[in-house]
């Protein structure tokens, strides 16, 4: 018996886009009643012939390839622990997808040699109106669990999520930690020879993080068992695996040993930081209101490469409303992390009780002002958000950085060096002499 | 906390290994993953390599189909007052009106010397039963695309429990039928025993046509639109009620081709005796029927299920 329990050689999927010709931005502009009908008569022509020749029916005149996933290929054996790790929309979701059978590749093969189980979602099927008791077992089975093993297990699951006083209520009743603890309690339970999970443990509290990732650790390294690990938690992934692939726009562009890879993600995220904002496409929002650039400003409005701890420090970003009409009740939000991942600061226009923006069309400049820079020395990431009256218009991961240099915080002449953590906090030292 | 020992690594510190404590994996797990021959237990994932284990798999996710059953059953009464009642109702209110409308006001003829009640509520189980499973199973993909986008297990198994569910509810419409017998004081003939073989033929088309309405139903969602018309339509197309012996000779045999002709008239012929005919030839085209239909069903089915997750 062979010990490696998973091959991927070139494994590749593609999914086809439509896109409207006439359509600009993301959305309709005016035309005329004749160009409606027109259009309408030639998509339903198209769509006749589509469906004659058994071709999928889609959305749009114009059809864009879009590979998901390209020649991906790796090994995995028995007991081995690999981490997924890549940007949002790398194809790590699809890869974990087509081994988990839910879809087929387009190309490429992969060969697992044992019962695999999926964790793609925590709570998959659970029904609103059966109780704790219900879900469990309705869970279970379509985990692939069989009735027999799941009545062995019932008393651990229970006692693993916590929730043995409201078995018999209808899970809708649940409050949200309740329901992810039994969802994640079934799906703990399982003992499949390969495991694929995906990052299910980014959602939940931070005390169900910690659990679940320990109960993870615990099937990874104490039972043995094959574990496909997908997350963005690189503290998680170093901590749980023994290798790693990196994976960007659906290509597999490093593995190995996770250190490296960890080391080599969070390079290529510097790297797409440093894409002009206009040109990043990993965006999500309707796109009527867009971050075009940012630049890192200090006091007085001028440009600097880097902050200093202490001194003003402006994030000037520009937006641009390609809409042609008056925009209402802009939000924006941005969320600043460390380098090793970790959200340090949220600066929300919300919370400083600016709702009343409004916005013109073309372009408009808002500068985020900090006036006494507190973050320890270092490199930063920032992920800019906007919305529009409550909806999302334009959030991008990871839009900017920006670097922070020591500064005389304290006016004692002494500076925080880099590799300090956390921030600097205005403080006194009081000292009394006590008998 | 530990870390994982990467088996790549030729040196390895022993305290480690100790921490890690890897068990082995006990003789059971060996032959979950060795099947009768002890050849392992490969899958190939392939574009187009439909898998050789379909069959197998399904066998072994056949707890699946009771548990999905189980789940839109209870879940359809919870919260409700009269709950398991309204399976009651439905079908007694509906051979009341039909009885009145066709009975007595249409004054259309009963078979033989059965009462026109029992001849109606003969017919319209099955079809009630037919009614309801396509309705239920062409939605049932659909409905569950938050299992079928997450979870493996085969697809088959959806649309099949949707069908169970609608069996569940034709079963207690019988439970109803034999107390309107008993009310009657209608004793049925030895025909009552090839019963369980016209329920068969009813379950294998609502079947058959449920798995081609489904399977196109994911891809074309037109069919939500089409199928509650065709049921309308059928309703009256098939002998529920009237008795097929109304329908012209000519036209009889094109008539027998509607899949669910041979299931009701059988039903009626097995549960009224001898006062309902049974017009041989209809039925066995019927009976062809309904077997073309399964076939292009899961066949239907079998070639579409691989990308139900994309599409769905």
């Amino acid at each position: 018996m062979s010990d490696t329990i998973i091959t991927v050689e070139n494994l590749s999927k593609r999914y086809l886009v439509g896109h409207h010709a006439d359509q600009r931005g993301g959305f309709a502009t005016y035309t005329a009643l004749r160009d409606v009908i027109g259009r309408e008569a030639r998509n339903m022509a198209r769509r006749a012939v589509d469906l004659l020749r058994g071709r999928q029916i889609l959305d749009g005149a114009e059809v864009d390839e879009f590979w998901a996933l390209k020649d991906v290929s790796f090994e995995l054996k028995r007991g081995q622990v690999l981490g997924i790790v890549g940007r949002n929309g790398a194809g790590k979701s699809t890869l974990l997808k087509i081994l988990s059978r839910i879809t087929e590749p387009t190309e490429g093969r992969a060969i697992l040699r044992g019962r695999v189980a999926s964790l793609l979602e925590v709570g998959t099927g659970f029904h609103p109106e059966l109780t704790g008791r219900e879900n469990i077992y309705l869970n279970g089975a379509i985990l692939g669990m069989k009735r027999e093993e799941i009545r062995r297990k019932f008393d651990e699951i229970v006692a693993f999520s916590g929730v043995e006083r409201f078995l018999d209520t209808p899970v809708k009743r649940y409050s949200s930690g309740m329901y992810m603890r039994l969802a994640f309690a079934v799906a703990a339970h399982l003992e499949p020879e390969i495991l694929v999970v995906d990052e299910v443990l980014a959602v939940g509290d931070a005390d169900f993080q910690k659990k679940s990732l320990g109960k993870l650790h615990d099937v990874a390294s104490k039972q043995g068992r094959t574990v496909l690990f997908v997350s963005h938690n690189m503290a998680a992934v170093e901590n749980m695996c023994g290798s790693a692939v990196l994976l960007e726009e659906g290509r597999c562009i490093a593995q190995g040993a996770t250190t490296r890879i960890v080391q080599e993600y969070l390079r290529e995220m510097t790297r797409a930081a440093t894409t002009p904002l206009e040109q990043r496409l990993d965006r999500e929002g309707s796109g009527e209101i867009r971050f075009i650039s940012m630049v890192s400003e200090g006091a007085g409005n001028s440009p600097v490469s880097a902050f200093r701890c202490g001194e003003e420090a402006i994030l000037h970003f520009v937006m641009e409303n390609r809409t042609g009409r008056n925009l209402q009740k802009l939000r924006t939000a941005i969320k600043i992390f460390n380098e090793g991942g970790s959200c340090v600061a949220q600066l929300d226009s919300w919370l400083l009780g600016q709702d009343a923006w409004e916005v013109f069309p073309g372009r408009t400049s808002i500068r985020v002002v900090v006036p006494r820079m507190t973050l320890t020395p270092g490199r930063y990431r920032i992920s800019a958000w906007a919305a529009l009256n409550g909806n999302v218009a334009d959030w991008i991961l990871d839009a900017a950085l920006f670097d922070v240099e020591g500064g005389d915080y304290y006016g004692t002449g002494r500076l925080p060096t880099t590799g300090r953590v956390g921030f600097l906090l205005d403080h006194q030292i009081l000292t009394e002499t006590t008998q | 906390m530990a870390r994982h020992p990467n088996p790549l690594m030729s040196t390895v510190p022993t305290d480690l290994l100790k921490d890690a404590n890897v068990v082995p994996m006990s003789n059971k797990d060996q032959s979950l993953r060795e099947d009768f021959f002890g050849r392992e237990h490969e899958l190939i994932i392939e574009p187009g390599r439909t898998a050789r284990h379909y069959w197998r798999d399904l066998w072994q996710y056949r707890e699946l189909f009771q548990v999905l059953a189980w789940r839109d059953v209870s879940v359809r009464y919870k919260q409700t007052v009269i709950g398991a009642g309204w399976a009651l109702i439905r079908p007694c209110v509906m051979m009341g009106v039909f009885t009145l409308v066709f009975g007595k006001l249409a004054k259309l003829p009963s078979d033989g010397a059965a009462p026109y009640a029992l001849m109606v509520f003969a017919g319209m189980l099955p079809w009630s039963f037919f009614s309801t499973a396509l309705a239920d199973a062409s939605g049932s993909l659909v409905g569950n695309a938050n299992l079928i986008s997450k979870v493996y297990f085969p697809r088959l198994i959806v649309p099949i429990a949707a069908v169970m569910v609608a069996f569940v509810d034709f079963l207690i419409g019988f439970a109803i039928l034999v107390v309107l017998m008993i009310w009657y004081q209608f004793a049925p003939g030895w025909q009552i025993l090839l019963l369980p073989a016209f329920a068969a033929v009813a379950f294998l088309a609502s079947l058959g046509v449920g798995l081609w309405i489904t399977a196109l139903n994911v891809k074309y969602r037109d069919f939500r639109y089409v199928i509650p018309f065709i049921l309308q339509l059928g309703l009256y197309v098939s002998p529920v009620g009237f008795s097929s012996n109304i329908i012209p000779d000519n036209w009889r045999l094109f008539y027998s081709m509607n899949p669910m002709v041979g299931a009701i008239d059988g039903f009626r012929w097995c549960l009224l005796g001898g006062e309902s005919q049974l017009y041989l030839p209809g039925l066995w085209i019927s009976i062809a029927a309904t077997i073309l239909f399964v076939w292009l069903g899961v066949r239907q089915f079998r070639k579409m299920e691989s990308s139900f997750a994309d599409l769905i």
